[in-house]
């Protein structure tokens, strides 16, 4: 018998995400993702300033702020074929990788790992055997005794309040929950810790950025921090010293604590390498910008069709053709509607809306479909981690290698990399790109500080907007995967503006051909033990780090604002 | 002692970014002590948490829906404040009372929380806040001043320019 099974919202904060699933014989046999919020902000943009845009898109997201600032200099500065100082390039790439870190450190303790961690379980653990298991996986000085001891007491008192209490209507005891006590124990001291960790990478970003959640410091043509050597007020020697000592500590949490962690957890939950692998076509960006113009990248990235790394092909450059040319958003399964039929390049993007009901075979989704020359891919950080792989990037090689010989290690049995196109994997390949990611912060500030030593504190180019038309784009792989903003400008003022987010890429309706999108493609065949409580479904949905990009933050006085409905 | 003032909500969306028109307000029309901070938080949750924590008092002006007229001022205290990780899908999809949730299982829980929740009439895309609402700002902004007032806190106008 087939059950119907709609949950909505399955996220809040970042903007509304509607999952249908239909399940048969205990796994899923048909799905729909769709975004119930409309994201206009497009409209919002036409007729302003374009030097503007970067501060008014960051705030379409929640999560996301700034990665949109970033992205929409980026669109204008090619759009004017305006180069930048390297040593803006540095401090937007340090702002950046900072974000990505606290992105992918959130997320894992703080967004998903409780659909795998059992909070309650980890009550009847032994502290004393949670140390040692822990010992031996890592030499973090909090794996220790007295820590497990604390967090076990913190743990008690929290549930014996009564605060835990939502918690047990939640997904505790599941029979798909399988960490034993101490596992779970270990996972909650380090999801404390990572709260912790986390307040590192924010402060560097708070630091450059003069400010957090919203930068104030970017601008089309470079970044507005002076540089100086020796003044009290601006980008210091001791200002950089003191970033310095934050990116060390994150480089210690990465290392010792979360790559293992997802090895470990992994390990535990090797048959979810079987579920969730979805679309694999692989989208990804280059991104770091080591020169002025765009064109060398600390990080690769590229497509790879149908998961055959063999057939991976690079983008070289800000601006590079096969992107620019490959990408297309259909709009026949989405509430909207083009004056014309088919799909669209975003330069000739159309924002109409046009709403219906939810209908399973017409429009159901306030997203649209995007297609990479006529496929749908996947895009966020296993596709970053695949293309590096593929373009032998060593500091991916390095870390994608030793997580999974950890986690083979603890398995008993070796794990492959093809063990990556699934639901665990997508974790795999996050916490693989956060170590590649301290390093990149690492480099950038030794890079800052190289360059200032030379006597070059640029950090500005003034633009100039021509009479007549202009168009660029902009792309940056943000931590849910290639982001890009495309804008027409008509004498100095915007004239169009798309903005193609990761979660459009991943979360998209099905597309003008029908073909389901990488959620929706990812759910397929996932077992459902419980159609009541179906966290199968969460787990595969949660490991795309889902965020919607149209975030609305209302406090709801009193009302339940989750709906599980089987039916 | 450390006083936050958080403002949040979307900016783009009329009267959802009602919290964050009130802070910036409130840094318009008056200085404040050292001891307070006000932070745009916009929608994040998360990244709110290491300005937040350990505040000794935590004020918040958000949009709150709850039936009532379009610009009604709610002021909430300590467990009126609601969802504290209370979704039954996601207790851990972070927003903000998620982040208060967080706080407190790490003991990070500033030990006074007021939330001033305007009723909001439009979520429609635009920058500006409804007549009905931005009525109000100016009220808002006054509670939030009377609350520092209460603490002990001086509070001056700034002169007009």
């Amino acid at each position: 018998m087939t059950k119907r099974i709609t949950i909505d919202p399955i996220t809040r904060i970042e903007g509304h995400l509607r999952i249908d699933v239909e399940v048969d014989g205990g796994k899923v046999t048909k799905a729909w993702s769709s975004g119930q919020m409309w994201r206009g902000v497009e409209l919002i943009l036409l007729g302003r300033d374009p030097r503007d845009a970067w501060a008014i898109t960051q705030r379409i997201c929640g999560v996301c702020t700034t990665v949109h600032a970033i992205t929409s200099v980026r669109a204008v500065e090619n759009a004017l074929n305006l180069e930048i100082p390297v040593n803006a390039q540095f401090i937007r790439n340090m702002i950046i990788s900072a974000h990505a870190l606290h992105d992918h450190i959130v997320h894992f303790y703080h967004l998903s790992a409780l659909d795998w961690v059992d909070v309650v379980s980890a009550l009847k653990a032994d502290p004393v055997k949670t140390a040692q298991l822990a010992e031996s996986l890592s030499d973090w000085p909090l794996n220790n005794r007295h820590v497990m001891t604390q967090t076990l007491e913190k743990l008690k008192t929290f549930v014996g309040s009564g605060q835990l209490g939502p918690f047990t209507n939640g997904y505790w005891g599941h029979p798909a929950m399988k960490l034993s006590p101490e596992v779970n124990l270990m996972a909650v001291a380090h999801y404390l810790q990572a709260l912790d960790a986390q307040r590192h990478a924010n402060k560097i970003v708070t630091l450059l950025g003069s400010k957090s959640p919203h930068i104030q410091n970017v601008a089309v043509g470079g970044v507005s921090n002076p540089i100086a050597t020796d003044s009290q007020s601006v980008l210091t020697i001791e200002r950089l010293l003191k970033l310095k000592e934050h990116m060390d500590a994150l480089g210690e949490f990465v290392r010792k604590v979360y790559l293992v962690d997802v090895a470990a957890i992994g390990a535990f939950y090797a048959d979810w390498t079987k579920y969730g692998a979805g679309v694999t076509n692989y989208l990804s960006c280059p991104d770091f910008p080591m020169d002025s113009k765009g064109t060398q990248f600390l990080v690769p990235g590229g497509y790879i069709p149908d998961a055959d790394i063999g057939k991976y092909k690079p983008i070289t450059a800000f601006g590079d053709a096969f992107l620019r040319d490959g990408v297309e958003e259909s709009v026949k399964h989405a509430w909207y509607e083009y004056s014309k039929p088919g799909p669209l390049h975003p330069y000739k993007g159309e924002t109409t809306p046009k709403y219906t009901d939810f209908q399973d075979d017409g429009k159901y989704s306030w997203l649209k479909a995007p297609t990479f020359y006529g496929k749908r891919a996947q895009v966020g950080p296993l596709a970053n981690v695949l293309c590096g792989i593929a373009a032998g990037h060593q500091p991916t090689i390095n870390y994608a290698t030793k997580l999974l010989d950890t986690a083979s290690s603890l398995l008993g049995s070796k794990i492959p990399l093809a063990a990556l196109h699934s639901t665990i994997g997508r974790h795999a390949a996050r916490a693989v790109r956060a170590g590649v990611m301290q390093e990149v912060l690492v480099q950038n500030w030794q890079a800052l500080l190289t360059n200032m030593g030379k006597g070059d504190v640029a950090t500005f180019n003034k633009p100039t907007f021509p009479k007549g038309e202009v168009m660029g784009f902009g792309f940056h792989e943000a931590p849910r995967g290639l982001l890009s903003h495309w804008t027409v400008i008509r004498d100095g003022k915007i004239a169009n503006y798309q903005c193609v987010v990761p979660s459009t890429w991943n979360a998209g309706p099905r597309d003008e051909n029908d073909v389901i999108g990488p959620y929706e493609a990812s759910l397929m065949d996932n077992p459902i033990a419980d159609a009541e409580l179906p966290l199968e479904v969460l787990r595969t949905i949660h490991s795309f780090d889902p965020c919607l990009a149209c975030a609305v933050h209302v406090v709801e006085d009193n009302q339940e604002v989750v709906q599980v409905k089987a039916l | 002692m450390h006083v936050v003032i958080l403002g949040v909500g979307n900016i783009l969306l009329t009267d959802e970014g009602v919290g964050v028109h009130a802070v910036n307000q409130l840094l318009e029309r008056f200085d404040l002590p050292e001891e307070v901070d006000v932070i745009d938080g916009g929608t994040s949750g998360m990244d709110c948490l290491d300005q937040v924590s350990g505040a000794d008092y935590l004020l918040i002006a958000d949009c709150m829906r709850a039936k009532k007229e379009p610009g009604t001022i709610t002021r909430l205290t300590g467990d009126q404040i609601p969802a504290f990780f209370k979704t039954r899908i996601s207790p851990h999809q972070v927003g903000l009372s998620d982040m208060l949730g967080a706080l407190n299982f790490h003991d990070m829980l500033p030990k006074t929380i007021v939330l001033f929740g305007i009723e909001p009439k439009s979520f429609e895309l635009s920058m500006e806040l409804t007549p009905e609402v931005g009525a109000k700002l100016s009220e808002v902004v006054d509670n939030l001043v009377a609350e520092l007032k209460d603490i002990g806190l001086a509070v001056t106008p700034k002169r007009a320019a």
